[in-house]
């Protein structure tokens, strides 16, 4: 289906998806709340005061790890491979950060929870965030500063 | 408490999530993101799967007064599209395509703790106060 592109990986990209939309439904419909990481996790760290209580918002944050921690304790080490560069990877951190609460959500509170709304923010923030990290790839690409 | 649960079981769910479907791997998402290159559309089916649980979520929601375990649901109601929101999406875009890391997958990462991924936690965490500083400026 997919020989264009040998290295995709569609159906473990689709159960996965399937299990992160099951995951942000248990919150919405069980909790009332968004399943929005960048703002759960400014909020379990205790930098924004208001929104998801704390407790909900840390142990939210605390499953990511406890879920990551128990895939690769069960079916051996996740495959990662990360930026060369650690200056790259400083500035990248940042920009993400300040970025996401400047935007108010980030690939799961617009991309996942919000386009799914069919919420015209979310739509309009995740093109954004989407065409401009095509273009960074592009532009890095072309200064010589690829990964492999 | 049971809406703890409910956020413990949503978080640990999201993590099995993202580590089974090679987001957590930077590399498979700068593929995504490498449009003009040798482009893996793995993303596409991981954002689509997620999209169509939620997109009947969205639904069933409307038909609730109320969340299964709290009184109400407390959810944006904000439509405003504004710089702030642009400017956010195109400076999270910037860091996305750099380092092939957005919120999400960076933290679940601390736990099988690989690479540099630290670093950009750290630096994610200190960007997010940075803007914390200009909210009270302003």
């Amino acid at each position: 289906m997919l020989t264009m592109f040998p290295e995709a990986q569609p159906v473990e990209g689709l159960i996965g998806g399937l299990i992160i939309g099951v995951s942000s439904a248990l919150m919405l419909l069980g909790a009332g709340r968004i399943a929005g990481i960048s703002g759960l996790a400014s909020r379990a760290i205790g930098l924004s005061r208001t929104g998801t209580p704390w407790p909900m918002a840390a142990l939210f944050i605390g499953g990511l790890l406890l879920g990551a921690f128990a895939f690769q304790a069960l079916s051996g080490p996740i495959e990662a491979h990360y930026a060369p560069s650690t200056g790259m990877v400083i500035a990248a951190g940042l920009l993400t950060g300040f970025g996401t609460r400047l935007g108010s959500g980030c690939t799961s509170g617009h991309g996942v929870c919000g386009m799914s709304r069919l919420s015209p923010r979310s739509l309009i923030a995740t093109v954004t965030f989407i065409a401009s990290g095509m273009a960074t790839v592009a532009v890095v690409n072309a200064l010589g500063g690829g990964w492999q | 408490m049971t809406r703890n649960l409910i956020a413990l079981l949503s978080g640990t769910l999201f993590g099995v999530g993202l580590a089974l479907s090679g987001m957590m791997n930077p590399a498979r998402v700068r593929g995504f993101l490498d449009i003009l290159g040798n482009w893996d559309p793995t993303l596409v089916f991981v954002m689509g799967g997620a999209v169509v649980v939620m997109g009947i979520a969205w639904r069933i929601q409307k038909r609730m007064h109320t969340p299964l375990v709290c009184d109400q649901f407390s959810l944006p109601g904000t439509s405003l599209i504004d710089t702030k929101l642009i400017g956010g999406a195109v400076l999270f875009g910037i860091g996305w395509g750099l380092a092939g890391l957005c919120p999400g997958p960076a933290i679940a990462s601390l736990a099988i703790n690989q690479g540099n991924v630290i670093l950009f936690v750290v630096a994610m965490v200190a960007g997010m106060g940075l803007f914390g500083l200009t909210e009270r400026k302003s």
